[in-house]
């Protein structure tokens, strides 16, 4: 049993479209939130990400759809759902007044008594780490500050479900990273289930239990985490995922489970699957799964694929760098700093890379074969 | 020179020994004013509030509308306002031509554009997601409306100054459709061009210099709150 199906469906549409200007933006025939989970939406910028979250926390009329809250349809404009729901922006978009008045706001407006506020929003303040700022003006807060403030808000509510649409993005990586944390903390510890946008990947796999990869309107992918990102389903979400490396190749041999696929300057590339010879096929090969050695040919390895090239590009990615290689074909692997200064890594120089056939994921070239 | 000084002395004289004519044109021109801003900012928060919020066809050409009202030119207003309230006019039954009541009656509608204008501004100045956030908060239409009102309230205080300001200060409508009659609907503005015309300098002075302090006490108040509430 799977944990989609364990958890019990909280939201769920049903064929939605909405259209705006005349053009449809999303297109979705069906989608669910399960109870107690978190849902990361990823895709690129204009993909549809926020209109579907606006749609699903009943900010905005689909022209056609039907929304569904626990089973039943959402009625009277989606006033009643918005009392069970909570939604936190990109930009903090706080009242101006003071920190604790705004993370009153949203119980007030739900008609909740002064002593219930009195004890909730200190609460909450303090999960979020901004208890000394109560008494501050929203105005006077930096920018991780007042991203706190407005997760406080909506969490202090006690929200069933909390929509999060791209809640960092403005904020500098270190904030970033410590509000991630914050928000991890919270959501792990209450339960809360959620919906949240984002384009970066690290922070939807600490986040999410499933993810969905929304392309031009569409759900391209939705799963849970490893599943997408270790099988994804074409590839585009491949290269959206994270995995760096893609090569479009023909299958030449089988054998016991394995296959060998010719790609690019006439290198042959080990992976595992059932595959005839012929079929077109995506090897994609994320970069963490590259291992680089100085030496000519490892010795003894489990690895299946292992091909000298030279160091075309390093890019530093804080942690971890990126070393960009040409094999014959492309090829990106990570290295931390330490196998870098250790292996004396540098442009142009020479090197082993190797990784396993099971580090090979294989999507079949649907598309290029229909047209 | 000496005309000036002796003005300003006179206007000290009368401001200080309470005089009670002077003192009766000031308080009507506060009451008259400030009524009039009252009612334009009750209809001005409205309406701009609806326009801003709101798509319909034509709402360009109403947007373009309350801009030009901003700057309404107060005669016209005057002569509108006599036309519509003289005997035979459509509201002449009311039979207020004349009186207190029509001179606030054409400030309102001399501030109203001015007031609709500053709201229609601030509101829309306000972030677009905040509406769907206030919305997100569970908050009923009514809720959110009063909210936005709520946070625009500091460029609102820039409505209400500018609407007394244009109106305390304003002349043509008044003495139009308030006749400048004494001890009746006489203004601090239409006291001020009738003491002119007769060649009261020193009075007209001490009219003037009350007319701006009142101005300036009024808009000092306001002030004194938007900046008390501006960040630091």
């Amino acid at each position: 049993m799977t944990a989609e199906t364990r958890a019990e469906i909280l939201l769920k549409v049903e064929d939605l479209l909405v259209r705006r200007g005349g053009t449809t933006v999303l297109e979705i025939p069906d989608l669910s939130v399960l109870e107690g989970q978190v849902l990361s939406l990823i895709g690129p910028n204009g993909a549809g990400k926020s209109t579907l979250m606006l749609t699903l926390a009943g900010l905005l009329k689909p022209a056609r759809g039907s929304l569904f809250f626990r089973g039943k349809p959402i009625a009277d404009g989606g006033f009643a759902y918005r009392r069970h729901i909570a939604m936190v922006f990109q930009d903090p978009l706080l009242f101006d007044t003071t920190v604790f008045e705004n993370v009153a706001s949203g119980l007030k407006i739900r008609g909740v008594g002064r002593e219930e506020i009195a004890r909730r929003v200190p609460e909450y303040l303090e999960r979020f780490g901004i208890g000394h700022l109560s008494r501050r003006s929203a105005r006077k807060l930096s920018g991780g500050e007042a991203q706190r403030t407005s997760l406080a808000r909506a969490f202090v509510t006690e929200p069933e479900i909390v929509f999060l649409d791209e809640p960092f993005s403005a904020l500098d990586p270190p904030t970033r990273e410590t509000l991630t944390g914050a928000l991890e903390g919270v959501l792990r510890e209450t339960h809360t289930t959620a919906v949240a946008s984002t384009h970066d990947q690290t922070e939807a796999l600490r986040l999410a239990d499933r993810i969905a990869v929304v392309s031009g309107g569409k759900i391209a992918q939705i799963g849970p985490v490893d599943e997408v990102m270790n099988r994804p389903a074409d590839e585009f979400v491949a290269s959206f995922v994270g995995v760096e490396t893609v090569l479009p190749g023909r299958v030449v041999r089988t054998s016991d489970g394995v296959f060998t696929a010719a790609v690019a300057s006439e290198r042959e590339i080990e992976a595992v699957g059932q595959v005839e010879i012929g079929a077109e096929v995506l090897c994609c090969i994320r970069p963490e799964n590259v291992t680089l050695s100085i030496a000519p040919v490892p010795s003894a390895t489990s690895a299946r694929n292992v091909f000298t090239g030279t160091i075309r590009q390093i890019t530093p990615l804080g942690l971890f760098h990126r070393i960009r290689l040409d094999c014959g074909f492309e090829l990106v692997a990570y290295v931390t700093r330490r196998s870098l200064e250790e292996l004396g890594l540098k442009e142009a120089k020479s090197v082993t890379a190797s990784f396993k056939a099971t580090a090979v994921h294989v999507i079949p070239r649907r598309d290029r074969r229909q047209s | 020179m000496d005309l000036i000084l002796e003005g300003i002395q006179k206007a000290i004289l009368l401001i200080f020994t309470l005089d009670k004519e002077v003192l009766g044109i000031t308080l009507l021109s506060l009451q008259i004013s400030g009524t009039a801003t009252l009612m334009s900012l009750f209809i001005g928060i409205t309406v701009g509030t609806t326009v801003a919020l709101t798509r319909f066809p034509g709402r360009q050409l109403v947007v373009s509308l309350i801009n030009t009202g901003m700057g309404l030119p107060p005669v016209v207003v005057g002569l509108f306002v006599t036309i519509f309230l003289w005997r035979n006019g459509p509201l002449g039954f009311l039979e207020i031509l004349y009186t207190p009541t029509a001179i606030i009656l054409a400030q309102a509608v001399i501030a109203t554009p001015i007031v609709t204008g500053i709201t229609l501004a601030s509101i829309q100045h306000l972030p677009a997601n905040l509406r769907l956030q206030i919305l997100a908060l569970g908050a009923t239409r009514v809720q959110m409306v009063w909210i936005l009102v709520k946070e625009a309230r500091l460029p609102l205080l820039a409505a209400v100054m500018a609407g007394f300001g244009g109106v305390i200060s304003e002349v043509g409508a008044s003495i139009m459709v308030g006749g400048n009659i004494k001890g009746y609907s006489r203004v601090l503005t239409t006291a001020t061009v009738m003491e002119t015309g007769r060649g009261n300098f020193d009075i007209a002075i001490a009219l003037s210099v009350i007319l701006m302090l009142v101005a300036f006490a009024v808009n000092a108040v306001l002030t004194q709150i938007q900046q008390r509430e501006r960040p630091r």
